[in-house]
């Protein structure tokens, strides 16, 4: 605490600048504390700042270092070879680069349609009352559950489900596989894309829409000429966002998806997402290739989905603007 | 002890490249009640937050020349041991949500980490509030939060929280121009009543304000002081056209 | 001949009654879910269960206390490590992102400061990105950094890399929120403070950060929330150990863990064990929602 000789209240008229460091007295203590604790406390912030910026550089390196291994042994081979087997050292990640992009792709198409449905019912029709409030507490807690739980309920509930339908067509009645996991990440996802929908449908200037009203229009006619064009980017960089979320999710999809590390041929089909094998697989990675390999598909995961949340951030902060 | 408290030499402020204030020469002299005025974008304001030096708190914002208080070139001090002894109470009133109105006057001490004895508390609450003329208003509910107190009442426990430092001047941002006549009122009688303790500068667009209130009145256009003079003079025979121009209205 | 009025006000009739039964329709995995869990869990909970440890395959019974305890310690370590961090972060962030000096600022604007403005404006873009993309990092990926970083240098699984994984997940979202909320405040106070003489880094301290309180305990409560419920992360860190352990620096159960590892196996009594502890996951999550609402309402400061 900073305490200054004679700052008494109560003091004569005269000597009212108790306050005032008296030159070439103790003022200099006073000051030089004050002094120290704002550098001080200044540092530390820019500190902060800093080994954010290193802890992210140093995520990366690590990531890169520990795949050298296997970039080396494997080079490019890695990215459009077929073959995972772990055996003969040979790993080609194609099956989990397109098992991982038939999931999100598939969870996006389905999920959409109803994330728009809900950002517009929180976003236009009832933004105020008590029934919206129902439902946007239930989305939030629907995005609040596990993941691991949205699996663990898919395979007592949803997999007799998806069994007795491929039955019925004549598939083999796996259970699991693309579709299953498809649909449970598109439930996943339905929270995040709706509240992103909602934010840009909010954004939409009042005026815009008050004139089209003033005009005759309907609802339906002022969200389909004036809404929707107007938040095209917006609901762009959503469907991004939800789509580097989709890529990044794992455990629901890690139980659901069926663990077969080939390409799929149609989504009754089992197979694997590169999250996937990474869970299944990491701590049974004996031999040094295999291990290598498999941080390696972490790197292509990391990379991937920063480049899309990056350029999904970067429309919606042009959006705002 | 000298009569003059503030005098500036040859100062000038800028933001970035942009030239506010230019060459600013003047003398103020204690327990007088300074108006400043001018258009708007003329560097008043910009005038008393270099006093306080509260000016360079803003971005690419600096300045050049000095200010004397007292003697003492306020920028040979350590900024924040000046603000001490300067008040300072803006055009909105902003008194602190989180604290009582108990608390918001005594926060120049507490926050700063001066201890005091519950009962000089006490008394420099009292003292400060008696000043700012809202004791009476709000005695029975010091420990309450300030905001069922109305725009005039929470502009006069700002300025009962600067008071309560014991400074020497008092600088006053348009402090009513947000404020009902009543209220307006009321903190016009209040300054007048402090004069005697404090050297009150104001910034106030209110012409009538400062011909009420103030015994001498500074003029600014475009940054440069084009008049000072008494208060009295400057509104019965101003030397500057612009001045003229101002208080007949030509400009606003 | 059509009436273009009427098909116009049809078709938005048509169109309302679409979007609202979509939403409903949404609604309907999270009470199938919810429902499912409650049912199957609810006759599982008893005090046996959450007092003992899980028993060996054929033996009945067994409980989850060691997956409780280990989720406990691993969050709240996780919280420790999170917050100061993430805290100093979202202030850094909310008072760069003005652009305030407080330099010496005499004679006028000079070569120097211009480059110090250019060296702070990137340390302030950089880590604003950082943040962006460590919100974005898939958790399995956070699993294997932590595992080669605390794991493998010390040949064993242990709470503590447990603890900084899920740190790792909580700091994007206490930053954010410790940043909004501290941008709202408004700058009327902090020029209130200042003209008192009170120095910046107290401002700061016992001026601003009081007024946002409830926005940043929000944004952690919010985070915990987020990853009481990772699985991924854990993995290979904390991995999971059958018994009661309260060493950081050992193998650790956790509630995710437990679930995964149960749900998955092909034995009956371990999946009501995993039902039970999902009944009491879920649960935690839901409360910890609840009661981030209510911090939001009581402890707001209004402006």
């Amino acid at each position: 605490m900073v305490d200054l000789e004679s700052e008494h209240i109560k003091t004569p008229d005269n000597s009212r600048f108790g306050f005032l460091p008296v030159p070439g007295s103790s003022k200099g203590k006073a000051e030089k504390r004050l002094i120290f604790r704002e550098v001080l406390f200044r540092r530390t912030l820019s500190l902060s700042a800093i080994v954010i910026i290193v802890l992210l550089i140093c995520m990366f390196l690590t990531l890169v270092v520990s795949s050298m291994p296997s970039i080396k042994a494997l080079g490019l081979k890695f990215i459009y070879g077929q073959t995972w087997d772990p055996v003969s050292d040979v790993f080609g990640a194609l099956p989990f680069l397109v098992g991982t992009l038939i999931t999100s792709a598939l969870a996006i198409a389905i999920s959409t349609p109803f994330a728009l449905a809900i950002g517009l019912f929180l976003g236009e029709f009832y933004s105020k009352n008590w029934f919206s409030s129902f439902i946007q507490n239930a989305v939030e807690l629907l995005a609040g559950i596990p993941s691991v739980i949205f699996g663990f309920w898919g395979i007592f509930i949803l997999v007799p489900i998806v069994r007795s339908i491929e039955m019925k067509i004549g598939v083999l009645p796996y259970g699991v596989g693309i579709l299953t996991a498809s649909l449970v990440l598109s439930i996943m996802i339905i929270p995040f894309s709706a509240s992103l929908i909602r934010l840009v449908i909010t954004m939409v200037p009042v005026n815009l829409k008050e004139a089209a009203y003033a005009l005759g229009a309907t609802r339906f006619e002022v969200i389909r000429y004036i809404i929707i064009p107007y938040i095209r980017s917006g609901l762009t960089a959503g469907v991004l966002l939800a789509l580097g979320r989709a890529l990044g999710e794992t455990m629901a999809v890690t139980m659901l998806i069926g663990n077969t590390q080939v390409i799929p041929k149609s989504i009754f089909q089992t197979g694997d997402t590169m999250a996937s094998v990474i869970a299944n697989q990491f701590t049974e990675a004996t031999g040094k290739i295999y291990f290598s390999a498999l941080i390696e598909t972490g790197l292509l995961l990391f990379v991937i989905t920063t480049i899309i949340n990056i350029i999904g951030i970067n429309i919606i902060k042009r959006f705002e603007s | 002890m000298e009569s003059t408290i503030l005098r500036t030499e040859n100062f000038n402020a800028y933001f970035g490249t942009s030239h506010v204030l230019k060459d600013v020469n003047i003398a103020i002299e204690r327990n007088n009640i300074i108006a400043i005025m001018g258009p708007s974008g003329c560097g008043k304001s910009t005038f008393i937050r270099s006093i306080n030096r509260m000016h360079e708190l803003t971005e690419n914002a600096t300045t050049k020349g000095n200010i004397f208080l007292d003697g003492n070139n306020i920028y040979e001090m350590n900024p924040t041991f000046l603000r001490r002894k300067i008040g300072m109470v803006f055009q909105t009133p902003n008194p602190f949500n989180t604290m009582s109105i108990y608390q918001n006057v005594i926060a120049g001490y507490t926050l700063n980490g001066y201890k005091l004895s519950k009962a000089d508390k006490d008394v420099t609450v009292e003292e400060s509030l008696v000043k700012a003329a809202l004791w009476n208003e709000v005695k029975d509910n010091l420990h309450k939060k300030g905001t069922f107190l109305s725009g005039g009442q929470q502009q006069r426990l700002c300025i009962a929280r600067s008071l309560a430092m014991k400074p020497e001047i008092l600088l006053l941002d348009e402090p009513t121009s947000a404020l009902d006549p009543i209220s307006t009122s009321k903190i016009e009688e209040l300054l007048l009543s402090l004069k005697d303790s404090y050297t009150i500068i104001i910034v106030t667009h209110n012409m009538q304000q400062a011909g009420r209130i103030s015994d001498f009145t500074a003029f600014f256009y475009l940054g440069e002081l084009t008049e000072w003079n008494e208060t009295k003079i400057i509104f019965t025979n101003p030397k500057n056209i612009q001045t003229q121009n101002y208080i007949t209205g030509r400009f606003g | 001949m059509k009436d273009p009025l009427r098909f116009r006000e049809t078709r938005n009739t048509a169109f309302r009654i679409i979007v609202i039964f979509f939403t409903l329709v949404s609604i309907i995995p999270l009470i199938a879910v919810l429902v499912y869990i409650f049912r199957q869990g609810i006759s599982v909970i008893n005090w046996h269960f959450l007092t003992s440890l899980p028993k060996p395959v054929g033996e009945i019974g067994g409980g989850i206390l060691n997956a409780i305890i280990g989720s406990t310690i691993i969050i709240v370590l996780a919280t420790l490590i999170a917050v100061p961090l993430g805290v100093t972060a979202g202030i850094y962030f909310s008072e760069n992102s003005r652009n305030k000096g407080n330099r010496s600022a005499r004679s006028g604007v000079n070569i120097v400061s211009y480059f110090r403005e250019l060296r702070k404006s990137w340390v302030y873009r950089a880590a604003h990105l950082g943040v962006d993309v460590l919100q974005g990092v898939p958790s399995i990926v956070i699993g294997i950094l932590i595992y080669l970083w605390l794991v493998k240098p010390f040949g064993r699984f242990s709470a503590l890399s447990g603890s900084v994984a899920l740190a790792f997940m909580m700091l994007p979202s206490i930053i954010k929120s410790t940043e909004e909320t501290l941008k709202l405040v408004p700058h009327a106070v902090k020029e209130a403070a200042l003209a008192l003489g009170v120095p910046y880094y107290k401002t700061i301290l016992r001026v601003i950060i009081p007024a946002g309180m409830s926005g940043i305990l929000n944004g952690i409560l919010l985070g915990i929330a987020r990853v009481s419920g990772e699985t991924a992360p854990l993995l290979f860190t904390a991995f999971g150990n059958p018994f009661f352990s309260f060493s950081i620096f050992k193998p650790i159960a956790s509630l995710p863990l437990i679930i995964f590892n149960y749900a998955i196996s092909p034995y009956e009594d371990w999946h009501k064990l995993a039902w039970g502890a999902s009944f009491i996951l879920v649960s935690t999550v839901l409360i910890l929602n609840i009661l981030t609402k209510l911090v939001l309402k009581k402890w707001k400061v209004q402006y």
